[in-house]
């Protein structure tokens, strides 16, 4: 989850999350270094006492400045493609879950095998036990088995949502009458937290998300507790 | 330790009730049968192979009753059917699943089946 004055990313949980970091460390640095770059040569123009009048042209420099600003945009380009080529090649899921957003709570359901569905509710501040996340906590997490692909299927009852959850990389807009799909592989256990993405009413920033991806074994657990509950 | 449930029971059942068909109906029985057996979710529709979903998910309830209507007309055995229903199942919301199932019954569907 975010803590208070991060700068960066939330650490990866996924691996296309972990490629998106590396990316956005390359394309920062690059620019960085133009920025530098930049601002050195203004300061070193401010700053001089030394005028030429006569400058016309210069082949060679204006070459440079066009050459080299293309090949980083390649440079940049590059990577950048393969990693939009990366999240859309087809993962064969292990396990489907519908994300459904109402005004204002999320409601999940496991259809693949027996129906389990449920709410997801935050958990209001008052009620909040110690340690506990403000305005991210929720009644009921989505629980996910580690390592294998999940293919999440968004959608809304009422108004537009978004399903987001940074750690995992994902982020895709609940759209009334329409099934987005996206999936994600969560590559380590733990709890990965998120918030509603789109504008969707009064408690629009009150409808968490949370995912906890858990062993297999736990996963299978769990489902057969939700559905001797149901 | 209890794991997925496993539709061993449709299994059994399906062998019990298989008759003696034509060669092709038996084997296409037993290659949905094999699918269902070792079905984990909807695999990837390479009819459907972007974001948007909806229409995958409406396709595979109107394919379930769409083949149970053809096979009924014809008394053969619906199994083969099943997997569109599994399908559906795993991909629709169960909101839009009621509302259809409601409008089959009150004959208001509006999709052709």
């Amino acid at each position: 989850m975010a803590h208070p004055s991060q700068l960066g990313f939330q650490d990866a949980a996924s691996p296309v999350m972990e490629e998106l970091l590396h990316f956005h460390d390359h394309a920062l640095m690059i620019v960085f270094l133009i920025s530098t770059l930049v601002l050195y040569i203004i300061v070193a123009m401010v700053t001089t006492k030394l005028t030429n009048m006569f400058l016309l042209d210069s082949q060679e420099i204006e070459i440079i400045w066009t050459i080299l600003p293309a090949i980083i945009l390649i440079l940049i380009a590059l990577p950048s493609l393969r990693i939009l080529y990366l999240m859309d090649e087809i993962n064969n899921p292990h396990l489907t879950v519908k994300a459904i957003g109402h005004q204002w709570y999320w409601s999940y359901e496991y259809t693949d095998y027996q129906e389990i569905a449920f709410d997801s509710y935050m958990v209001p501040t008052q009620d909040l036990a110690p340690g506990q996340f403000r305005l991210l906590e929720v009644d009921h997490r989505m629980v996910v088995p580690t390592e294998a692909p999940v293919r999440v299927l968004v959608t809304a009852e009422d108004v537009l949502h978004s399903w987001a959850v940074p750690s995992l990389g994902v982020k895709m807009d609940a759209v009334p009458g329409r099934l987005n799909q996206t999936a994600f592989i969560a590559s380590r256990p733990g709890v990965f937290y998120g918030q509603c993405s789109e504008i969707c009413g009064a408690k629009h920033s009150f409808m968490p998300i949370v995912v906890e991806a858990v062993p297999l074994k736990y996963f299978q657990d769990w489902s057969t507790l939700m559905l001797e509950d149901a | 330790m209890t794991h997925f449930p496993t539709f061993a029971s449709l299994t059994e059942r399906t062998s019990e009730g298989k008759e003696t068909h034509s060669i092709s109906t038996v084997n296409m029985a037993d290659v949905i049968e094999s699918k269902i057996k070792n079905y984990r979710t909807a695999p990837f529709d390479s009819r459907f192979p972007n974001t948007n979903q909806t229409r995958n998910c409406f396709q595979n309830y109107l394919d379930f009753h769409r083949c149970n209507k053809a096979l009924s007309a014809k008394d053969q055995d619906t199994t083969p059917c099943d997997w569109y229903q599994r399908v559906y199942k795993s991909i629709c919301p169960s909101v839009w699943v009621n509302n259809w199932d409601e409008g089959i019954e009150e004959g208001s569907f509006a999709g052709r089946v």
